[in-house]
């Protein structure tokens, strides 16, 4: 397949393995901030081709991860009310709340339905006026415009009827809070590719600056990544602490201009807090106050939502980067991808499950 | 028998012409008969089903036969390459197959939507009746009920079939032995992709089509050629990856698949690549997996792309003692891992 294959060439795999054995002289550790980063270097076994003193910790990019459990709980109680289609992308019908999953709701006879654009639940909303049609807003920054854009068209065509649950994250503010914590250890970032095909990568120069460490924007195949870890490892072994573009044919030193400005006519930034980290500040989106009547939050009284996550997971400490799935007690035992305690054991981008599903073999070995 | 209710009859007779199923066609009463005559019986005529007795009488040769069964719900009913007729024969004369036997016939059972038109129906059948002709297996009895509208959806079928299986076959996970090949007969994925392109409304430059079809000719041209067939499989539901994972556990042999080797048709490599999906977990209705002793592995393979449904056919792994239980794929890159059971539902409503 064009534009696929090339990126998963075998011979060109070989020679980006021997040049990054070649370049690196001691041990590193570097971090992939997005969940389709952690799902591309565990599905193709890239980490066999690295060398052994390379330490690739997975970062907080997996939105499904990162969505707070009251969120999960919100989208849980909403969908379950009568007169409502509440619609999702796949992943997050199965992350558990405080007392159920989005599926388990669907069995109970609600009416939950999976679409691939958040425009598919505007037609939604269109065909079925007398009924009220929620779409469950979550990602990063690489989600937000069409998002955006689907409330912009509710407004535009006088949707009464449509709203998101929204509960947008951003990345840079997530690698601040990583790296100004006195725990890390990440010493450089592939940043994440299709987040900076949005939004550029100008707001990471400061960042890399400030805490002297190189990033590399990266893509998503198996030879981007190899690439971009060459091309950081190459700048951890030299000193330098810049921001690099490996996923050039994508991305643009500014990003989608046009894209932002769907972003900004319709969210502003405000606090957010993250599954596993806690708020941190300036970290999402929120629907401006014109559009407030497109929030779920405000159109359905949801009252105290009261949460508590599993005592066993330690989805935390591994979104931080502080932990590797097989250090955790719950791992493969009471926590698998059909009984998830967290949400990483659930979507496919989440380092719990990529490593159960693609290297639960090493790990019953080590 | 028609009852034409134009013609000024005083006392209107009950209409029994109806266009669309409606419940009285499976109350046992006039119209069930009429709706086996004029659409079951018309299909699926044989001398075993025209008794038209409570079960159907055959005769069978000695030694042993294999049963299988069951249902399909496929949704859309009709999609790219085929229907849920098709699919219903096919899938059992393919399960009958896969343990090396001989399909000679099926049952039928139909579970009716109220509101279903006939005219839809009868397109199904039809091609049931096809479907059968080309396996070279008979329906012998079958079943109709209808259930009131929005309690199915629009048809469910489940067929029953049974085979006989000649003397020295032994489909058994105890025959698998270390250093046997796999192979596959052909591109992975199709049908699956072909119903969820339907549903997602996702367009091509060319269509996906379903790889349905019935298996059960291939399997012989294949032990024409060798007994050295230890195990058979169709990777319906679940994929190749489910399929080889309940093979590396049924025989407690590890399983090494060479994702190079494995043929997937590009329109859905593709669809998967949009929609998210592994190729390796996306069902198939046309297509098994041969676990076979490797000194007769080439000749098998050989056999097999000379038949029509086999041309793509391909070795795409082998078997170990190492890592029992489970299946490791070697990726294309040159790296490794893991290949699961498939956790929860991928593609919903599939068969």
């Amino acid at each position: 397949m064009k534009y696929l294959d090339e990126f998963r060439d075998p011979a060109f795999a070989k020679t980006l393995s021997e040049k990054i054995h070649t370049v690196m002289t001691k041990p590193w550790t570097i971090m992939e901030v997005c969940g389709g980063q952690t799902h591309s270097i565990v599905k193709s076994g890239l980490e066999k081709l690295v060398p052994s003193t390379l330490s690739i910790v997975h970062g907080p990019g997996c939105p499904v991860c990162v969505t707070p459990l009251d969120i999960i709980e919100k989208a849980v109680l909403i969908a379950s009310k009568p007169n409502v289609i509440f619609t999702s992308f796949g992943d997050m019908l199965r992350v558990p709340g405080n007392s159920t999953d989005l599926l388990h709701v669907k069995a109970a006879g609600g009416d939950v339905r999976i679409v691939y654009s958040p425009l598919d639940a505007v037609t939604i909303a269109q065909k079925n006026p007398d009924k009220e049609v929620v779409f469950f807003a979550v990602g990063f920054e690489t989600t937000a415009p069409a998002n955006a854009m689907a409330v912009w068209q509710a407004h535009r065509n006088n949707l009464k009827n449509f709203s998101i649950l929204c509960s947008h994250v951003l990345v840079p503010p997530a690698m601040e809070a990583l790296l100004s914590s006195a725990q890390n250890r990440v010493q450089g970032f592939l940043a994440a590719g299709h987040v900076c095909t949005v939004m550029g990568y100008e707001e990471y120069i400061p960042l890399a600056k400030k805490y002297k460490v190189p990033m590399v924007v990266t893509g998503f195949e198996p030879i981007d990544i190899l690439h971009g870890t060459l091309m950081l490892i190459t700048q951890l072994e030299e000193g330098r602490y810049e921001v690099e573009n490996q996923y050039a044919r994508m991305v643009k030193r500014e990003g989608n201009v046009s894209a932002q400005e769907m972003i900004f006519k319709v969210f502003e930034i405000t606090h957010r807090k993250w599954r596993g980290i806690g708020e941190i500040p300036q970290s999402g989106y929120r629907l401006k106050e014109e559009f407030s009547r497109y929030d779920a939050e405000n159109k359905f009284d949801l009252g105290l939502i009261d949460v508590q996550e599993s005592p066993l997971c330690i989805a935390g400490e591994i979104l931080r980067g502080m932990k590797k799935p097989f250090e955790c007690s719950a791992f493969g035992k009471e926590c698998s991808p059909e009984h998830p305690l967290g949400a990483p054991m659930v979507s496919s981008e989440g380092a719990c499950a990529a490593y159960y599903n693609y290297k639960r073999q090493e790990v019953s070995t080590i | 028998m028609t009852n034409d209710i134009s013609q000024g009859l005083s006392c209107p007779l009950p209409i029994d012409n109806y266009a669309t199923v409606v419940l009285a066609h499976g109350g046992g009463g006039k119209l069930t008969h009429q709706l086996i005559e004029q659409v079951f019986k018309k299909h699926f005529s044989n001398p075993d089903l025209d008794l038209m007795h409570d079960g159907a009488m055959v005769e069978v040769n000695k030694g042993r036969i294999a049963i299988s069964t069951d249902s399909y719900v496929v949704s859309p009913i009709s999609f790219p390459g085929g229907n849920i007729g098709e699919l219903a024969v096919n899938g059992t004369v393919n399960d009958i197959a896969m343990c090396g036997a001989q399909p000679k016939y099926l049952t039928a059972s139909f579970i009716l939507e109220e509101g279903l038109r006939i005219d839809e129906l009868e397109i199904i059948v039809e091609s049931m009746a096809n479907a059968a002709k080309k396996a070279g297996v008979l329906i012998v009895t079958g079943d109709t009920k209808v259930v009131p509208r929005g309690k199915a959806d629009k048809i469910f079928i489940t067929t029953s079939g049974v085979g006989m299986i000649p003397e020295g076959r032994n489909i058994h996970p105890s025959k698998i032995n270390a250093g046997d090949k796999i192979i596959i007969s052909g591109t992975i994925g199709d049908h699956g992709m072909a119903v969820m392109s339907v549903r997602e409304g996702l367009e091509f430059e060319s269509e996906i089509r379903s790889d349905t079809c019935a298996l059960n000719g291939l399997v012989e041209a294949m032990y024409h050629a060798s007994s050295n067939i230890n195990f058979l499989r169709d990777p319906t539901r679940g994929g190749v990856a489910s399929t080889m994972n309940e093979i590396a556990s049924s025989s407690n042999k590890g399983i090494r698949l060479f994702e190079q080797a494995i043929p997937v048709n590009g329109n859905v490599r593709s669809a998967c690549e949009i929609l998210g999906f592994d190729p390796l977990y996306v069902a198939n209705e046309g297509k098994l997996i041969a676990i076979v002793s490797s000194v007769d592995a080439e000749k098998i393979l050989a056999v097999m792309k000379q038949h029509p449904f086999g041309k793509d056919s391909s070795i795409i792994g082998e078997v170990t003692n190492e890592h029992p239980s489970v299946v490791v794929l070697q990726t294309v890159i040159g790296g490794e891992r893991v290949v699961d059971m498939m956790s929860g539902e991928q593609l919903p409503r599939i068969c």
